[in-house]
C-alpha cells in the first residue's frame, strides 16, 4: 500500500520536474551563454522519479499487493517470481510507464551522446521531446494510473493471461520498446534540426546512432514475437500477417528506409527532406500502432481494455503531432542547395533511391492490408479479413526486384559509377548461382514460377554477398551481414514454405494414425502438477518412411487463474528441419486433436533474423574500432 | 550540368508517379481478389447464389453437436436463429468447445455446409471475437 503510494508520487514529481524543463530550457535557448547543465540534472531527476515509480511498481507485483488495483487484475499469488515481475509491462498501465521510462532515459542519453552538438539544435531535441514525455505524463496518470487503490483489499488477484507467461514474451514488449521510443528521439531530432537549420552531415552522423538503436531493437522485438507465436500458439507458422504483427513490421520498414537514406545524407548531402519526412512518419507509425492496439480497434492478445476514453486521448495526442510536425515541416524547411551537387544515373544514391521506393511500395501495401478492414467495417459494416495470399501476390513480385536490386546496389560507386566495370562481375556471379539454383531445381518438381525466381534472385544476393565480404575484407561489414541475412531470410521461408507438410487427426490414447510419410502412435498420458498449473504431457512414437523414430512430448497445460488451457507444443531442432507436434483438448472428450508438422529449414529464419541485427551491432564494433 | 540533372530529376518524377499508379492499381485489384468476407448463419441463409470464394463463419458452437472422427471434426455454428453445419479436418484451437464463440474459415458447399480448411484461436476465457459478438447480439 505504501509503495502504491510512493510510485504514484513520484511519477507526480517525475511530471512536475518535465515541465520544470521546459521553461529552464527556454531561457537557456534566449540567452547566448553555453548549455545550461541544470537542464540535464533536472532531466536526469525525471528519469529517477520515473525509475522510481516503474520499481515500486514491480515490488508491488513481486509481493503481491492486491490492494494496487493492476496487481489485482494481472497478477497472482501462485506465479512463478520471474512471471510476477514480467506481469508488471504484461498489462495496460505498466507497459505504459515502461513506454515512459524508457522515454525518459532515452532523453536522457541523448543529452549525454550530443555533447558536441550545437546548443539550439540540442534544446530544441530536448523541447519537442518533452512534449511527447509531457503528453504519456498525462496519459498514465489521469486514464492509466497503474496505481489506483483498492478497498476493501482482494485477497487474491486474477492472474496474468497463462498465453503470456513465456519467457520469449516477457522480454518482448520492451525490447520493441526500446525500439518505437528510440524513433521519438529521430522525430524530435529531426523537428529540431529543421527550426535550427541544422540539417547536415554532422547531424545525419549522430542521428544515424538513434536510428541503428531503434532499429536492431525494432528487429530483435519483431523476431521474439514471432518466435514465441511459432511455438506458443500451437499453428507452427512464425509470420500470420496479422494485424498486430503488421503493425510493428511497419515501422520497421520505414526505419530501414531511413537508415539507408540517411547514409546518403551524411556522405553526399542530399535527400534531407526526404530523411526527415522518413523519420516524422517512423514515429508516427510506432505511435498509430500503439493506439490501434491499446484502444481495442484490433484484438488480439495485444489489447488489454477496450477504454474509449484512452483511445481518445492516444488520438487526440496523435493528431497534435501530425499537426505539430506538418507545421514546422512546411513552415520552417528550407531545402539548402549545394552548388555544383552531381547526380548521376549509376550511383548508389539511386540504388538507395530505389530502394526505399521499394520499401515504400511495401509499407504501403502493408499498411492498406491492416487499415482497409477497420475503414470498410466503419463505412459499410462489412467484416472483412486479408489474408496472407493478398501480400504474397503484391509483394513477392517486388521482392524478386528489390533482392536484385540490393544485389548491385552496394558495388556501386557514391557520385557515379561506370556500369561497364561492374557489368562483368554482376553477370559472372549470376550465371554462377543460375547454375546452383538449376541444380536445386532439378531436385525439387513442385516449384512454381515465381518462387523459382525469387529463389534465384535471392540466392544471387546471397552469394554475390558472400563473394563480396571476402574480396574486400571488412569494408562493408555490417552491411555485407545485415544483406546476407536478408537474403538467407528469402530463402530459408522460401524452402520453408515449399518443403513444408503437416498432418492433422484426433487420436485416443493407444491410437496409430498412419500417413503419407510415417505412422504416429500415441502412447501414453502422464499428469504432472507444475507450480500455478497441472499439465497433460503426451507420448507420440513417430516413425518415418525410413523407419526413423522420433519420441515427441506435447503438453497440455490447464491454468486455473484465470481459467485457461494452452498447448505447449514439443519441437525437435535439426539444421534441416523442425518437428513439430502440438496437441489440443477437443470438448473435454476423450479424442486428442493432434497436428504432426514438418517445418524445414525453421532454424534458418531465426539465424538469419539474427544476422541482420547483428549486421547493425556491428556497426558500433567498428566505431570503436575507428577511435 | 544543371540542364542534366533537371532531366535527371524530371525522369525520377515520372518514374515515381507510375509506380505509384501502378502499385494503387495492384493493391486496389489484389483486394478485391483475395479479402475474406464474414458473415453469420443467417447471412448465409439470406445469400442468393453461393460462389466459391473463401468465408469466414462466426457463431456458437451447437450444444452436443461436435462430433468427432479418426480425421475430422464436425460441429454445427448456430447464431441462435439459423445454423449451418461445419466439416473440418485440422487441428483446432484450445478453446474450442461446445457453447463457446467460433469462428470457421473455408468454403461453402451449400446452404448447409462449409468445408473449413481453418478454425481461428481465441486467446483467453473471455475473449470473444467482435464478430461473433455482433453475430450473436443482432
Amino acid at each position: 500500500m505504501l509503495i502504491s503510494q510512493i510510485g504514484y508520487y513520484s511519477l507526480v514529481l517525475g511530471l512536475i520536474f518535465s515541465i520544470l524543463i521546459i521553461p529552464v530550457s527556454i531561457k537557456n535557448l534566449n540567452n547566448d551563454i553555453k548549455f545550461d547543465s541544470r537542464i540535464f540534472s533536472i532531466s536526469f531527476l525525471q528519469f529517477i522519479f520515473v525509475l522510481i515509480s516503474f520499481l515500486s511498481l514491480i515490488f508491488s507485483f513481486i509481493y503481491s499487493d492486491f490492494s494496487n488495483e493492476t496487481v489485482y487484475n494481472n497478477s497472482h499469488t501462485s506465479k512463478p517470481l520471474f512471471y510476477k515481475i514480467s506481469g508488471t509491462w504484461g498489462n495496460h498501465e505498466g507497459s505504459l510507464l515502461l513506454w515512459l521510462l524508457v522515454l525518459t532515459l532515452f532523453i536522457f542519453l541523448f543529452l549525454i551522446q550530443s555533447k558536441n552538438q550545437p546548443k539550439k539544435y540540442k534544446i530544441l531535441t530536448l523541447l519537442f521531446q518533452q512534449i511527447i514525455i509531457i503528453g504519456f505524463f498525462l496519459f498514465v496518470i489521469k486514464t492509466s494510473n497503474p496505481f489506483n487503490y483498492l478497498f476493501p483489499i482482494p485477497a487474491e488477484g486474477l492472474g496474468l493471461n497463462p498465453i503470456l507467461q513465456d519467457p520469449a514474451l516477457a522480454i518482448h514488449p520492451p525490447i520493441l520498446y526500446l525500439g518505437y521510443v528510440g524513433s521519438s528521439i529521430i522525430f524530435s531530432s529531426s523537428l529540431a534540426a529543421i527550426l535550427a537549420n541544422y540539417i547536415n552531415q554532422s547531424w545525419a552522423k549522430s542521428i544515424k546512432f538513434w536510428i541503428l538503436v531503434s532499429w536492431i531493437f525494432l528487429t530483435f522485438g519483431i523476431m521474439l514475437g514471432s518466435i514465441w507465436a511459432y511455438y506458443e500458439l500451437g499453428w507452427g507458422g512464425f509470420w500470420f500477417w496479422d494485424p498486430v504483427e503488421n503493425i510493428s513490421l511497419m515501422p520497421w520498414l520505414s526505419l530501414t528506409a531511413l537508415l539507408h537514406c540517411i547514409l546518403v545524407l551524411e556522405k553526399k548531402f542530399s535527400l534531407g527532406s526526404w530523411t526527415i519526412i522518413l523519420s516524422i512518419s517512423t514515429f508516427i507509425l510506432s505511435m498509430s500502432g500503439t493506439f490501434l492496439v491499446r484502444s481495442g480497434i484490433l484484438n488480439s492478445v495485444h489489447t488489454f481494455a477496450n477504454d474509449p476514453e484512452r483511445g481518445l486521448f492516444i488520438l487526440f495526442f496523435l493528431f497534435s503531432l501530425i499537426f505539430l510536425s506538418l507545421i514546422i515541416f512546411f513552415g520552417f524547411y528550407k531545402e539548402k542547395q549545394i552548388p555544383n551537387q552531381k547526380f548521376f544515373l549509376f550511383s548508389k544514391e539511386t540504388s538507395i533511391v530505389v530502394n526505399n521506393w521499394f520499401i515504400m511500395y511495401f509499407l504501403s501495401v502493408i499498411l492498406i492490408g491492416t487499415v482497409y478492414p477497420i475503414f470498410l467495417d466503419i463505412l459499410s459494416n462489412d467484416k472483412i479479413s486479408v489474408g496472407p495470399p493478398f501480400y504474397n501476390k503484391l509483394i513477392l513480385p517486388f521482392l524478386i526486384l528489390f533482392l536484385f536490386f540490393m544485389t548491385i546496389g552496394p558495388s556501386l560507386n557514391w557520385i557515379r559509377s561506370d556500369f561497364k566495370k561492374i557489368k562483368n562481375k554482376l553477370l559472372i556471379y549470376f550465371i554462377f548461382s543460375f547454375l546452383i539454383c538449376l541444380l536445386i531445381f532439378y531436385n525439387i518438381s513442385s516449384l512454381n514460377l515465381i518462387s523459382s525466381i525469387l529463389l534465384l534472385s535471392a540466392a544471387y544476393l546471397f552469394y554475390f554477398t558472400i563473394m563480396d565480404f571476402f574480396k574486400n575484407k571488412f569494408t562493408n561489414i555490417s552491411q555485407s551481414i545485415s544483406h546476407l541475412g536478408f537474403s538467407l531470410l528469402v530463402i530459408s521461408i522460401l524452402l520453408n514454405s515449399i518443403f513444408s507438410n503437416e498432418v492433422s487427426m484426433n487420436l485416443k490414447l493407444g491410437e496409430k494414425f498412419k500417413f503419407q510419410n510415417g505412422v504416429i502412435l500415441f502412447e501414453s498420458l502422464k499428469k504432472r502438477q507444475g507450480s500455478n498449473y497441472e499439465s497433460l504431457i503426451g507420448t507420440f512414437r513417430i516413425k518415418d518412411n525410413k523407419n526413423k523414430i522420433t519420441i515427441l512430448n506435447p503438453e497440455i497445460r490447464i491454468y486455473d487463474q484465470p481459467e485457461t488451457i494452452t498447448s505447449e507444443a514439443d519441437i525437435k531442432t535439426t539444421l534441416y528441419s523442425d518437428k513439430f507436434i502440438v496437441m489440443n483438448l477437443v470438448s473435454k472428450d476423450e479424442y486428442f486433436n493432434v497436428r504432426y508438422q514438418i517445418k524445414s529449414f525453421m532454424i534458418w529464419i531465426w539465424i538469419s533474423g539474427i544476422l541482420i541485427a547483428i549486421g547493425g551491432m556491428s556497426t558500433f564494433l567498428r566505431r570503436s574500432y575507428e577511435k | 550540368m544543371y540542364g542534366k540533372k533537371i532531366k535527371l530529376r524530371a525522369i525520377f518524377l515520372i518514374l515515381f508517379l507510375i509506380s505509384i499508379i501502378l502499385s494503387v492499381f495492384l493493391v486496389l485489384k489484389s483486394l478485391e481478389e483475395n479479402v475474406v468476407y464474414f458473415i453469420s448463419p443467417s447471412e448465409i441463409k439470406k445469400l442468393p447464389t453461393i460462389n466459391d470464394k473463401k468465408i469466414r463463419v462466426g457463431g456458437m458452437v451447437k450444444n452436443k453437436s461436435i462430433s468427432i472422427k479418426l480425421d475430422s471434426v464436425n460441429f454445427i455454428i448456430t447464431d441462435f436463429k439459423n445454423e449451418i453445419n461445419v466439416v473440418y479436418s485440422g487441428a483446432v484451437p484450445n478453446l474450442f468447445a461446445e457453447g463457446k464463440g467460433v469462428v470457421a474459415e473455408g468454403f461453402l458447399k451449400d446452404r448447409n455446409y462449409l468445408n473449413a480448411i481453418k478454425i481461428l484461436a481465441k486467446h483467453d476465457e473471455n475473449y470473444m471475437p467482435p464478430e461473433v459478438k455482433e453475430a450473436i447480439g443482432d
